[in-house]
């Protein structure tokens, strides 16, 4: 982020190293307690969907942004970005889901969920607004 | 839309970030409007216009 990132931009930051912070000490935690005592029933299921709130976070945190960003045209880059970033996801497990439909690919996504490749998403986003608008966004 | 932000902007000395500063909007929006990549909306247009001291017609013209 430049130094002359607006408010909104700074607390967004912010927010994400929050989130993320808490999204790596809560994957680890929960690698290991599975690894090392195999936990069964209600807390397992907890445990499990853990990982998945600091991520959930993450979407909290784009939507404020989107809320809190007074500047139109910066705010314009990032609902672009978010645009493309949901329908590449959508477009990514749409077909994935087809594949797997008629046997084409094996069951299971290897680990990668949506919001894996809606992050990816945003990444692509940008580079969308850079060749079709000429500036970036932010927003990854 | 056609615009005249650049050529009033000139004419007062002002940088793309004073104009922004004075907008309360970011460089690249300035420069995003000024090239007309990006039509500004109406109430920011018509802080454009006061920030220049003129009517939003005078600053913003039909195609």
């Amino acid at each position: 982020m430049s130094q002359c990132a607006s408010p909104a931009i700074k607390r967004y930051v912010r927010r994400l190293a929050v989130l993320m912070t808490l999204y790596l000490l809560i994957l680890f935690a929960t690698k290991w307690i599975f690894d090392a005592a195999q936990p069964s029933g209600t807390l397992a299921y907890a445990l499990a969907v853990a990982p998945a709130l600091p991520l959930i976070g993450v979407f909290w945190a784009v939507m404020r942004l989107l809320m809190e960003e007074t500047d139109e045209y910066i705010r314009l880059l990032f609902v672009r970005q978010c645009l493309f970033a949901t329908g590449f996801c959508l477009t990514v497990v749409t077909i994935w889901q087809w594949l797997q439909n008629f046997d084409l690919v094996p069951p299971g996504n290897g680990g990668f969920g949506a919001a894996f490749f809606w992050f990816l998403g945003l990444g692509l986003g940008a580079v969308f607004n850079r060749v079709t608008m000429g500036d970036w966004g932010n927003l990854w | 839309m056609k615009n005249r932000l650049k050529v009033l902007r000139a004419e007062r000395n002002w940088s793309q970030q004073t104009l922004a500063s004075r907008l309360g909007v970011s460089r690249q929006s300035v420069n995003a409007i000024e090239t007309g990549r990006y039509d500004p909306s109406l109430p920011l247009a018509f802080t454009i216009a006061d920030v220049f001291g003129m009517a939003i017609e005078e600053i913003f013209l039909r195609e």
